[in-house]
């Protein structure tokens, strides 16, 4: 559901998203690093860059925390079943809570799947997430005809996006 | 991690800047030298607090496509599936919950068509039905945890 039309990245753009997808360079000037690297302008990089933000194709620089390692052990995606005429009012609720760090819709997969509404919720124990659970209860109220939440137990992978050369 | 790591970790999931010098500007926010944030930075990677830095790239704006996938993985079989799926340099997240659907991960393609075509690879290679979930309305993203 692309709110906005997907900018086609040029050959130059798309040798930037290689160059930095597994991270931006650790030393004083990175983006003179990538400008070497690539054999371009520093002016040129950093507007790219600038341009790639502006548009979404970058949703920001910066790091990602690995949530364990903060001490966020429990992560819980919450799934819940509401009914479609509900789902889009409420899931835009739901997405406002504070401790929800992502909030879909999804499609049902019948019959073993019938939840359309996900929402991720981290804390630092189940017993934390249970009590953010609670409050999604009450905002989603009887509108939630079934409902239950996937604990992840391990990190298997997690790299980002890898571009294919 | 001491209360400087924790404030860099907390500063660096906001926007960092484009420009000369961003890690001088950052630092400086910090009351820190910019040699200081990459050191400390430099170990946060490697200790694995932080799994990236860098730019986030929003594939759909892109063209391409994120959806979530599940398996329900044989217990038995669970390691063995893990190395298949996450062989796919398409995945780029894979948790395993407690569920009968009991792996996740996402598949990050350039089109729209190759989903369709890495998830049968996906199914051929582990010889299990795959479950998509493509986003149909996204409500919030924003995963920023306090250290």
């Amino acid at each position: 559901m692309p709110t906005r039309h997907a900018p086609i990245l040029d050959a130059t753009d798309r040798r930037l998203v290689r160059a930095t997808q597994a991270g931006l360079p650790l030393v004083p000037r990175p983006y003179h690093a990538i400008a070497d690297d690539l054999g371009l302008d520093v002016e040129e990089v950093k507007a790219r860059f600038q341009r790639l933000l502006a548009c979404g194709a970058i949703r920001r620089i910066g790091a990602v925390p690995n949530h364990y390692a903060l001490g966020y052990e429990a992560n819980g995606m919450s799934v819940w079943d509401v009914a479609d005429d509900q789902v889009d009012a409420l899931g835009e609720q739901v997405g406002r809570l504070d401790f929800v760090s992502h909030c879909y819709r999804r499609p049902r997969r019948l019959p073993d799947w019938p939840y359309n509404l996900f929402a991720m919720v981290h804390g630092r124990s189940r017993a934390e997430v249970e009590e953010k659970l609670a409050v999604i209860a009450g905002v989603i109220g009887p509108a939630a005809r079934a409902r239950d939440v996937l604990y992840s137990s391990r990190i298997l992978k997690k790299t980002g996006l890898r571009l294919r050369p | 991690m001491d209360e400087t790591d924790r404030r860099i970790v907390n500063a660096l999931q906001g926007g960092f800047p484009v420009c000369d010098e961003p890690y001088a500007a950052v630092a400086a926010t910090l009351g820190i030298g910019a040699g200081e944030l990459i050191d400390r930075l430099r170990a946060l990677l490697d200790r694995r607090v932080l799994s990236r830095f860098g730019p986030q790239y929003q594939v759909e704006r892109m063209g391409g496509r994120f959806v979530l996938a599940a398996l329900a993985v044989p217990e038995a079989d669970f390691d063995r599936v893990t190395a298949t799926v996450n062989a796919f340099d398409e995945v780029a997240h894979n948790y395993r919950r407690e569920h009968r659907l009991n792996m996740w991960f996402v598949l990050a393609t350039e089109t729209a068509e190759q989903i369709p075509l890495i998830a049968g690879r996906i199914e051929a290679a582990t010889g299990l039905p795959v479950y998509l979930f493509p986003k149909e309305r996204e409500y919030f993203v924003e995963l920023r945890l306090v250290a």
